[in-house]
């Protein structure tokens, strides 16, 4: 009899994993064929300004195998924004398998609702508080004027910036002029190891926890100074941020496995 | 002299066949053991992060002089009752999961009440390190639920392995036990509509 019992809730069990998973399946868009970073299932973008966008964000994933991937989709029905981001991030595996170092940026247009999730290799380049300014200050304004574009590539260039250790608010003008690999190099040398040195003397007497003092202010400023060129970037020739990467030629080459922890930050317009 | 070799031969190719399997099935269950365990560290190290938030809060929010002061005192005491709670991974039975998901409800109860209450304070609301915190909480709710629902699934797969035949009957003997899971969110059971 227990045996027999036991049986029944088994294969219920079974059941209701079968139907979850079935629809799991159906509420997700299957990973893009040939694969791409950035996706616009909502034709917000026009198809220049998602290949500006996918151009950069490859640039970037080339140089430094982080991938940002860019979604947007409708309506994500009943789930939460948030929710529905990190399984599609699990599903698609967005960034590499062993760091876990990819960010999904999703915007779910019908429901004005969008979250930058961050993967597990991502949450201390990109920890919650900074997601969450990124999306109050950079995309939401964006976004309410309808410009979407201007959002997400301010969005993404800062989180480039982030993500690079990159907090010296003279850098984005310096990446201006681009004055030829080698002094790429050397920017990537000073920034990943003189500047971290450098930091570390910093005292770090605030609430945030994790990345140092110097965080808090330095964004801000960065922050400010992206915004002031938003507005003058409205006609659009601010575009290459991160093009003078190198590397850029050939395509994207398929997300990595990468998985989501729940770290990140959204909002709605 | 061979009629009695040959139930002798029977016997021992079936009572090592019994032995490896024992052993195996054994080894299953402790690796998927373990893998529950692995997962309920992470649940657990998620509401600490989230505890450890709170004090910071509650200071941010004291700031505003007539804050009230009941949510405060709300908050901090269901903080102290849900670090207070902690369960021995060894004994995850539901009836212990139930009261840990309690007393953790009820600090998500009497937070969600402080959230509300900042409604009220328009300077509070614009603060940044407020917002910081607020994004953070969030952040650590939305790893709360991942990490449960990632403990429930390793949970489902052991409780499977025990139940199926015949691995129950090796579980009875060594005294494995099925675990809890934590109790699936409201509205999880409606029917999504999703729209690319």
């Amino acid at each position: 009899m227990k045996f027999h019992s036991d049986h029944k809730i088994l294969s219920l069990i079974v059941f209701l994993f079968l139907v979850s998973s079935q629809l799991l399946a159906q509420d997700f868009p299957p990973a893009p064929n040939p694969p791409r970073l950035v996706n616009d299932f909502t034709q917000s973008l026009s198809s220049d300004e998602v290949a500006r966008l996918e151009q950069k964000l490859v640039a970037y994933n080339d140089s430094t195998s982080t991938q940002i991937a860019v979604v947007l989709i409708r309506s994500i029905g009943q789930y939460d924004i948030s929710d529905y981001a990190f399984r599609l991030g699990d599903l698609w595996g967005i960034g590499g398998g062993e760091n876990d170092n990819g960010i999904l940026i999703l915007a779910a247009m019908e429901d004005r609702k969008v979250f930058i999730a961050t993967g597990y290799g991502m949450e201390g380049a990109v920890p919650d508080a900074l997601a969450n300014r990124i999306v109050d200050n950079l995309i939401v304004p964006s976004f309410k004027m309808e410009a979407y574009y201007q959002g997400l590539d301010q969005a993404t260039d800062m989180i480039i910036k982030l993500a690079s250790g990159e907090y010296k608010a003279e850098d984005i003008e310096s990446k201006g002029n681009s004055g030829g690999a080698i002094f790429i190099f050397l920017l990537f040398i000073f920034l990943f190891v003189i500047l971290p040195l450098l930091k570390n003397r910093n005292d770090n007497d605030n609430h945030m926890g994790g990345r140092g003092g110097g965080v808090d202010l330095l964004t801000t400023i960065m922050l400010a100074n992206l915004l002031g060129g938003g507005g003058r970037g409205k006609f659009g020739d601010f575009s290459s941020g991160g093009g003078s990467f190198g590397g850029g030629g050939g395509g994207f080459g398929g997300f990595g496995g990468g998985s989501f922890g729940g770290g990140g930050a959204g909002g709605s317009w | 002299m061979k009629k009695f070799l040959i139930p002798i031969l029977i016997l021992a190719v079936v009572g090592i066949f019994i032995y490896t399997k024992a052993v195996g099935t054994y080894n299953t269950f402790v690796q998927s053991e373990e893998q529950v365990n692995g997962q309920w560290a992470e649940v657990e190290t998620q509401y600490q992060r989230r505890a450890d938030l709170i004090p910071n809060l509650v200071n941010t929010v004291k700031g505003y002089a007539d804050f009230e002061q009941e949510t405060l005192t709300g908050v901090i005491e269901a903080r102290s009752k849900a670090t207070s709670m902690s369960i021995d991974p060894t004994n995850l039975t539901p009836e212990n999961i139930e009261q840990f998901q309690q007393a953790q409800d009820q600090l998500s109860g009497a937070l969600s009440r402080l959230l509300v209450t900042v409604e009220r304070y328009p300077d509070l609301k614009a603060n940044q390190n407020f917002l910081d915190l607020q994004a953070q909480l969030e952040g650590t709710e939305n790893r709360i639920a991942v990490a449960r629902r990632n403990f429930n699934q390793e949970v489902v797969a052991y409780n499977t392995q025990l139940r199926t035949f015949p691995n129950n009957l090796f579980a009875g003997w060594y005294g494995f036990e099925t675990k809890g899971t934590f109790q699936a969110s409201e509205g999880a059971e409606n029917a999504p509509s999703v729209q690319f």
